[in-house]
C-alpha cells in the first residue's frame, strides 16, 4: 500500500513541501494529500506594498490547488483537530484522513483581539494592520486620505512574521509622505518591545541608524498593553503613553487554533514545539513542522520556510526508510529590507551568526546591510521567484539552504558580535 | 565567566547576572537576587512566578516570554508588570537562578 503523508496548509511550508515529495515519491510509492481552509494563496511579503499602492491585494493572491504539482490530492476544509495517537486528522467538513507522516504547515495568525481595545472603536479607522489582506487594503485609503499628524507604528510583541516587515513599512512610509509633499507635516513614531530597532546587535545599530537618517522617531522597551483608538492612545503595561492620529499595528501571533484542539501537539501559544535541526516534532516522530507553525527560533519568513523544504523532505524519506535523520537545518534566514526611494538592504543569517555585512552568496554578489538599487530589484523580483521557483520547491542556484560565511565580512574590531548568544536586551 | 555570592554560595553567572548553572540555585538565593535587581519584597505572587519559571524551565529546556507567563503562569501580564517592573520575563528568569530568555529574530 503507498505511503500516505498528508500537509496541514496549502501556504508556502505546504505547497513547496508537497511539490518536493511528490518529485522524489512515484504515486504508487506515496499519496499526498494537502489540506487547507480556502483557495486563496497570498504572496504575504506583497502586504507590505499595498498600502502605498505599490500593488494591490487581487495581483498578490492566487489559487491554492494551482500551486500544487499533479498527483497532490487538495482537501478544502479548515482543519478540526489532530489525533496524535491515532494517526488521523478530522477536518471540520467531517472527514477523517489517516497517515502515516504528517507535515504540519499551518503557519501564524494575527490575533488583534488578543490586545485590549485594539478591535475596538476605532479600529480600521485609525488603527489597522497591514499584516491581512483586508488590512493592508483598508489601510490604502487611509494611508491616501491621511493629510498630516502622528503616525505610530508598533510591534506588540515578539514572534512575528518577518520581522524587519514593520522597519520598511517606516522607510516606506517616510519615502511615500515625501512624494506626496507632506512629509514635513507627518510625524512617525516606531514603537517596539525591543530594546533596540531589531534584535541583533549589528543589523540593530544598521537599521537604528536608518531610521534616524528618515527622522522616524525611535521609541524601545514598550510593551503594549492597549491600543485605545477612541481617544488616539497606546498604553504599555507599565502605564506609559503615546498618542497617535493613525496607528499601524502588528498584532500578537499565535499559531492555528486547531493546534489548541490536538491535545499533546503545540504550546501555549499553538505553536508547535519541533526540533530545530531535524524538523521533527516533539508530539510524535511522524509528525514534522514547517515554517511559522514551529516554535523554532528562527525567523518566521518565507526564505526560512524555503531552506526547510530541503531538510524536511530529506528527513522524512530517511524516517520512513528507517535510518537516522541526517538532515540538519542550520536556522538560515535571509530577506530583502526595503528602504524606500527605489532601495533595499539584504541580510543573510541563521541560529548562531548574525546578519553581517559583506556580500551574498558569495565575495561577489549582493551586498549585504547596505542600501542598494541591486536589492531593490532582488526584492521586486522575488514575487517572480516565490512563484515560480520556491513554491515548485526547486532548487535556487547558488543559493543553499546552509548560511554561507564567505563574503561576510566581521565587524572591525567587534569579532564577538558575528555570534548571536546575547542578543540584545530584549524583553522576548 | 564572572561569579557572584548569594546566601554564602558561589555562583557562575553570565554577562548580565543570569545563572550559568541553575542547578546552583537554592531558594534563600531568590530574595537576595530579588533585593539586588530592585523587588524588595518576594510575595507568594512572585513566588507563584518564580516557581512557574523554574518548573517551566526544567520540563523544556527554554525560559518562558512575558505572553507565555500571561498565559499560563496564573498571573496576568498586567499584574507582572506590577511585580517585576519593565521586563518580567527577563527579571524574574534572572531571580529564578535560570537563563535569560532568548528572543527571537
Ligand atoms: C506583511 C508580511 C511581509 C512578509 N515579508 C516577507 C519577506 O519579505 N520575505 C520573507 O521571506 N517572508 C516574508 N513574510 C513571511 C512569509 O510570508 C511567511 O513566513 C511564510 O508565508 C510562511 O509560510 P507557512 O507555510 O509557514 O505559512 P502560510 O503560508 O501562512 O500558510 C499557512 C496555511 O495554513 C492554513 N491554515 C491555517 N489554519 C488552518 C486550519 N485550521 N485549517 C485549514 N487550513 C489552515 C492557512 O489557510 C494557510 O494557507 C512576510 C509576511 C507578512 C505577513
Amino acid at each position: 500500500m503507498a505511503t500516505r503523508i498528508v500537509i496541514l496548509g496549502g501556504g508556502t511550508g505546504g505547497t513547496l513541501a508537497a511539490n518536493r515529495l511528490r518529485r522524489v515519491y512515484t504515486r504508487s510509492e506515496a499519496e499526498i494529500t494537502v489540506v487547507d481552509q480556502d483557495d486563496r494563496h497570498v504572496y504575504q511579503p506583497g502586504l507590505l506594498f499595498v498600502p502605498f499602492g505599490l500593488t494591490h491585494p487581487e495581483d498578490i493572491v492566487r489559487s491554492r490547488e494551482r500551486q500544487l504539482h499533479r498527483g497532490i490530492s487538495y482537501e478544502l476544509s479548515a482543519i478540526d483537530h489532530v489525533d496524535i495517537a491515532a494517526d488521523r486528522v478530522r477536518l471540520a467538513s467531517g472527514r477523517e484522513l489517516e497517515y502515516d507522516v504528517l507535515v504540519v504547515a499551518t503557519g501564524a495568525v494575527v490575533q488583534p483581539d488578543q490586545t485590549d481595545g485594539m478591535t475596538g472603536p476605532g479600529w480600521m479607522e485609525k488603527v489597522f494592520t497591514f499584516y491581512t489582506p483586508e488590512g493592508a487594503g483598508a489601510l490604502e485609503g487611509a494611508l491616501a486620505t491621511f493629510d498630516g499628524g502622528k503616525m505610530v507604528v508598533n510591534v506588540v510583541d515578539l514572534p512575528i512574521k518577518c520581522p524587519v516587515a514593520p522597519l520598511e513599512f517606516c522607510f516606506l512610509a517616510d519615502w511615500y509622505f515625501h512624494e506626496r509633499g507632506i512629509r514635513d507635516k507627518v510625524q512617525i513614531s516606531y514603537v517596539t518591545p525591543l530594546d533596540a530597532a531589531f534584535t541583533k546587535p549589528v543589523s540593530a545599530r544598521r537599521l537604528g541608524g536608518m531610521l534616524e537618517a528618515r527622522d522616524v522617531e525611535l521609541v524601545t522597551e514598550f510593551n503594549t498593553g492597549e491600543v485605545d483608538g477612541e481617544n488616539g492612545r497606546l498604553v504599555s503595561f507599565d502605564g506609559r503613553e503615546i498618542p497617535f492620529d493613525l496607528a499601524v499595528v502588528i498584532p500578537l501571533h499565535g499559531g492555528a487554533s486547531y493546534v489548541g484542539r490536538s491535545p499533546g501537539l503545540g504550546d501555549e501559544l499553538n505553536f508547535v514545539p519541533a526540533d530545530e535541526h531535524t524538523l521533527q516534532s516533539k508530539a510524535k516522530e511522524n509528525i514534522f513542522v514547517i515554517g511559522d507553525a514551529s516554535s523554532l527560533a528562527a525567523s518566521k519568513a518565507g526564505s526560512v520556510t524555503h531552506f526547510e523544504g530541503e531538510i524536511l523532505v530529506e528527513n522524512v524519506q530517511h524516517f520512513l526508510d528507517g535510518e537516522p535523520l541526517s538532515a540538519s537545518f542550520d536556522g538560515h534566514a535571509n530577506c530583502f529590507i526595503e528602504a524606500g526611494f527605489g532601495k533595499a538592504l539584504l541580510i543573510d543569517f541563521d541560529y548562531d551568526t548574525e546578519p553581517l555585512p559583506g556580500h551574498y552568496p558569495g565575495t561577489v554578489g549582493m551586498p549585504l546591510l547596505e542600501e542598494s538599487h541591486l536589492n531593490h530589484l532582488g526584492k521586486l523580483m522575488f514575487q517572480w521567484f516565490y512563484w515560480h521557483v520556491l513554491l515548485p520547491g526547486r532548487d535556487i542556484p547558488g543559493v543553499s539552504s546552509k548560511m554561507p560565511l564567505a563574503g561576510k565580512r566581521a565587524v572591525p574590531g567587534r569579532p564577538e558580535e558575528g555570534r548571536t548568544e546575547e542578543a540584545t536586551d530584549a524583553e522576548p | 565567566m564572572p561569579s557572584r555570592s548569594y546566601a554564602g554560595v558561589d555562583v557562575e553567572v553570565g554577562e548580565d547576572g543570569f545563572f550559568v548553572h541553575p542547578e546552583q540555585w537554592t531558594e534563600e538565593m531568590a530574595p537576595v537576587i530579588a533585593k539586588e535587581s530592585g523587588v524588595d519584597d518576594l510575595t507568594p505572587r512572585h513566588w507563584q512566578v518564580v516557581n512557574f519559571m523554574r518548573a517551566q524551565y526544567m520540563a523544556k529546556g527554554d525560559s518562558p516570554s512575558v505572553r507565555l507567563l500571561g498565559k499560563a503562569s496564573g498571573v496576568p501580564v498586567k499584574e507582572l508588570y506590577e511585580l517585576f517592573p519593565k521586563g518580567p520575563a527577563k527579571l524574574a528568569a534572572k531571580i529564578a537562578g535560570i537563563p535569560k530568555p532568548r528572543s527571537c529574530i
